[in-house]
């Protein structure tokens, strides 16, 4: 069986990739590219550890086939932090001590991102259901909660200081 | 109430530093267990038992061996012979034997999802192929699932060998039932009959999943020479390793077993399923061969936690003074045994005072897969049955349920389950954190409910080896080989500055490999804040003396006139007085003495604390559907004194949110074939994040004073209380008992109707 040439973007830089026409997305990532911090829990779209951004739409990449990557924008949690500079929500996680194992981490990481993005001051209920396809065994949720909610508070008074500096 | 008993400034300890490994965590860069590639690796699969009970006729491996990209195909005629001979890991110990035959069914499937046969080939893809081409040719067997079923005459029996150990007179018939253990003390029987106040009660809760997001994998390499590498996640390299050389029967320095990160464990990864299957595929095809689960195998192929049938009778006198306990249990350990009765017994003896107790617990196989640790073993079924009990006893004595409890908990001397008088311990002063705080006197709304449960649970100690080392500049490398599963990298940074009096940041942490530290026991049993700890603070202190003491013959001074403090020696007297060196400028000058300044400890405290917990629920039950919603939860526990508080709170909130699930939705369902119907997160359903609330805590400190930071163990405890502080809550909102877990909705329901 042949395999299906892919031209997409990850993180910004441009990419390619050979993959079977069945071969998910998230096994193109880890397996081909390399990118292992989405990770796979289930395997079908429950537990949210492999999510990643497509086109801006937040999707479980192991319910995305990599051919669906053409031509398409990929952003993982390798692309969260610029540089060496963490990103709020990974910066928020680590000092509200929002993780325990760490393996569903950069799903959560990813998925609270893209809720900041859309909604930059989520109520707590908000916060739970936008963050209710990731699934965490270790904390009982309640850090990770606080952690989202201190970035995107965090994340806005930036926005107004720059918005006074300006 | 929460001071500790030496009040002391600390600087570190007790704070809430950023963890060690924490930018691996949240950058994606961290490697755990499916994470890892070796050069040359070939990928491995497993086939997997359709049937529950069944004899293996023939197994043809021809079709598979051809396919191309195929290097090695294996059975359990590829293992070596197994005797039968009980080796300790964990909190639990199992038959070697046992073992081998989870790893790989030998003659006999014992449930749907035992492994078979195994391929390693050139790509996952070819491997699964391949496995699709091995024909089995099964006898299918009745099979039998509940324990109830499991003990009935006539009943299908798993083991043709097994004889109920510890009845008498000795039984001369096999059975599934392996091993009853009993506890008694007084004449229960008579106790109870005189009680004022009885309650009694039948409660049963199903095997549930520890539910670990990391599905189990492993990279194995065994060399011709008859050495071996792996890379595995698991919570305790050195018990990986010793298990897979014991099953194998290899030399144990002959394998050497590198940690990765690992993705949740909650006791679930402190046994071997893929690593022999994996050592003998790569031995076969010589080359290194990873095997990953999929989600479905770690349901159907690995050790859930046991369900269980208690049987419970209470009795007090008019006053609500327990005098009188009757518990009779039944585990459903699966298809071998050893599911965590001992400790079940425990339980229901070690949070109150009872004179006359008979507490007695079976083992009890059948067709589903070999149950395994999970987070406080054996406890949490046990504690469901005991403190919905109590909740029965304090509604008929129209006492406040915290007081009743307060009446009889259990205090310091007091006997604890094996008579023992209790130390240090801290129940007394949970129950009051409890009751004082605003939750319990809140009001409730419509269709809420407040519920409270207690729990006890005995921890461990056990063997841990810690190195500290100190480099020229002085910066602090501790060395251990506990896996860190929930923060501990940071808590024995805390532990090692606190020590040494140096920044917490100039203390890093890594988690050697079984050939690059002395053994540890696995990070489990909630031993590892305490011993571990322990060793890395005595080898801390170690490395402390030697520093003074170098720093003394720099001084010209003796060692008494050399103090320790902000991470530098000060010269108390001579010609140098006032003078001070920094633990830099002493290890710079290593040259000048012995050489490097370093300590490896190698200790075995079985000085540990039990931890006792106490729990708040408020539940909403939505008359139309049945469905109950947590609306506010409080954890109270007792943990001697909390290191890290981020990490120490998050295991009181992960495990009441565990013990949450298996209170509400969790349940591994039976087809009639014995096949687990809901092998997947989607219908095997944990909490998610809407389904909560905050988990409030309440951290007491009643510090061990065989600790020197006063640690006590506080992983497991918390799992112990919310099962029955979730029934209990439901039972205040709806006048109800439900003794049948999960309350799912359709229970729930169909209990409102049949009150209506």
């Amino acid at each position: 069986m042949s395999k299906i040439a892919v031209t997409t973007s990850i993180n910004g830089d441009p990419a390619e990739f050979l993959c079977d026409a069945g071969e998910t997305l998230l096994d193109a990532l880890r397996v081909t590219m390399g990118l292992t911090g989405a990770k796979e829990g289930c395997g079908s779209g429950d537990c949210g550890a492999c999510t990643v951004m497509m086109d801006g739409e937040m999707v479980c990449s192991c319910l995305v086939l990599a051919p669906e990557a053409e031509g398409k924008s990929i952003a993982t949690i390798e692309g969260v932090a610029e540089g060496s500079v963490l990103h709020p929500v990974q910066r928020k996680f680590l000092e509200h001590g929002a993780l325990q194992c760490g393996f569903c981490t950069p799903g959560f990481i990813v998925a609270a991102k893209a809720l900041i993005e859309k909604n930059p001051d989520p109520s707590e209920s908000e916060i739970r259901y936008w963050l209710a396809g990731n699934l965490c065994r270790c904390t009982g949720y309640d850090k990770i909660v606080r952690a989202v909610a201190d970035a995107a508070a965090e994340m806005r008074q930036d926005q107004n200081s720059q918005r006074t500096a300006a | 109430m929460n001071a500790p008993v030496t009040p002391k400034a600390f600087k570190v300890v007790g704070t809430r530093p950023v963890r060690p490994d924490g930018v691996d965590k949240v950058t994606g860069k961290a490697i755990y267990g499916p994470d890892f590639v070796a050069p040359g690796m070939i990928h491995g699969a497993i086939l997997r038992s359709p049937h529950a009970h069944a004899k293996i006729l023939s197994i043809n491996t021809k079709k598979a061996e051809a396919l191309a990209g195929v290097k090695a195909v294996i059975t359990s005629a590829d293992f070596p012979g197994q005797e039968s001979k009980v080796l300790a890991g964990g909190e639990t110990s199992s038959n070697q034997r046992d073992i081998a035959q989870i790893c790989m069914a030998d003659g006999k499937v014992l449930y749907a999802g035992h492994a078979v046969a195994a391929v390693a080939a050139t790509s996952e893809a070819i491997a699964r192929a391949a496995v699709a081409l091995i024909e089995v040719t099964y006898e299918v067997l009745p099979h039998v699932i509940e324990v109830e079923e499991a003990i009935a005459p006539g009943a299908p029996l798993l083991h043709a060998d097994m004889y109920t150990k510890g009845v008498e007179p000795a039984s001369d018939q096999p059975s599934n039932a392996a091993m009853c253990f009993t506890l008694a003390r007084g004449d229960a029987d008579a106790a109870l009959a005189r009680a004022a106040i009885t309650v009694t009660g039948r409660y049963k809760t199903p095997p549930v999943h520890q539910g670990y997001i990391e599905p189990h994998a492993c990279v194995a390499s065994w060399n011709a020479d008859g050495q071996g590498q792996m890379w595995v996640s698991s919570q305790g390299a050195f018990d990986i390793r010793n298990t897979t050389a014991a099953v194998l029967h290899m030399p144990i320095a002959d394998l050497r077993v590198m940690p990765l990160e690992i993705g949740g464990g909650f006791g679930g990864k402190t046994t071997i399923y893929l690593e022999p299957v994996a050592m003998l595929l790569s031995r076969k095809a010589g080359r290194p061969v990873r095997i990953a689960m999929n989600r479905q195998e770690v349901f159907c192929g690995t050790g859930p936690a046991p369900g269980s049938v208690a049987d419970v009778t209470l009795g007090s006198d008019a006053d609500g003074n327990f005098v009188g306990l009757k518990v009779e249990f039944w585990s459903q350990a699966g298809a071998f045994p050893g599911s965590g009765v001992h400790s079940g017994v425990m339980t229901a003896l070690g949070a109150y005072t009872v004179a006359n107790a008979h507490v007695r617990g079976w083992d009890v196989v059948s067709n589903i897969p070999a149950t395994k640790a999970y987070r406080a073993p054996g406890a949490p079924q046990i504690a469901f049955a005991l403190e919905s009990a109590i909740d029965d006893l304090a509604v008929k004595l129209g006492m406040d349920a915290i007081d009743l409890r307060l009446k009889n908990a259990v205090r310091p001397g007091d006997p604890g389950p094996m008579r023992l008088p209790h130390g240090a311990i801290g129940y007394v002063e949970c129950l009051e954190a409890a009751k004082a705080h605003p939750h319990w006197s809140a009001p409730l709304g419509a269709n809420q409910g407040r519920g409270v449960a207690g729990a006890f649970w005995g921890n461990y100690g056990g063997p841990s080896t810690a190195a500290v080392s100190l480099s020229s500049d002085g910066s602090v490398q501790v060395t251990t080989g506990n896996p860190d599963i929930g923060g501990s990298r940071a808590s024995m940074a805390i532990m090692a500055a606190e020590t040494l009096d140096v920044p917490y940041e100039s203390v890093r942490v890594a988690i050697a490999d079984t050939a690059s530290i002395g053994y540890s026991m696995l990070t489990g049993g909630s031993r590892v804040t305490f011993a571990t700890g322990k060793a890395v603070v005595e080898a801390a202190q170690n490395v402390r003396e030697t520093l003074v003491s170098r720093a003394a013959s720099l001084f010209g001074v003796d060692t008494a006139e050399v103090e320790w403090h902000g991470g530098a020696a000060h010269c108390l007297s001579g010609e140098r007085k006032g003078e001070s060196l920094s633990i830099g400028a002493i290890a710079a000058k290593a040259g000048q003495f012995s050489g490097t300044i370093t300590s490896e400890v190698s200790i075995n405290p079985l000085d540990y604390l039990p931890g006792f917990a106490v729990h708040i629920c408020d539940s909403e039950v939505d008359p139309e559907t049945g469905h109950v919603r947590i609306v506010r939860y409080t954890a109270v526990q007792d943990v001697g004194r909390a290191i890290h508080l981020d990490y120490v709170e998050g295991q009181l909130q992960g495990g009441a949110v565990q013990g949450i699930g298996w209170a509400l939705n969790e349940a591994y369902v039976f087809d009639a074939e014995g096949r687990m119907e809901n092998p997947g997160f989607l219908d095997y359903r944990m909490p998610v994040a809407s389904d909560l609330p905050m988990i409030d805590t309440v951290l007491v400190e009643v510090p061990n004073p065989a600790h020197p930071y006063g640690v006590k163990g506080v992983g497991e405890a918390p799992i112990v209380p919310p099962l029955a502080a979730v029934a209990n809550s439901v039972r205040h909102a709806t006048g109800i008992r439900m003794r049948e877990l999960p309350l799912s909705p359709d229970k729930v329901y169909a209990a409102l109707r049949a009150a209506d």
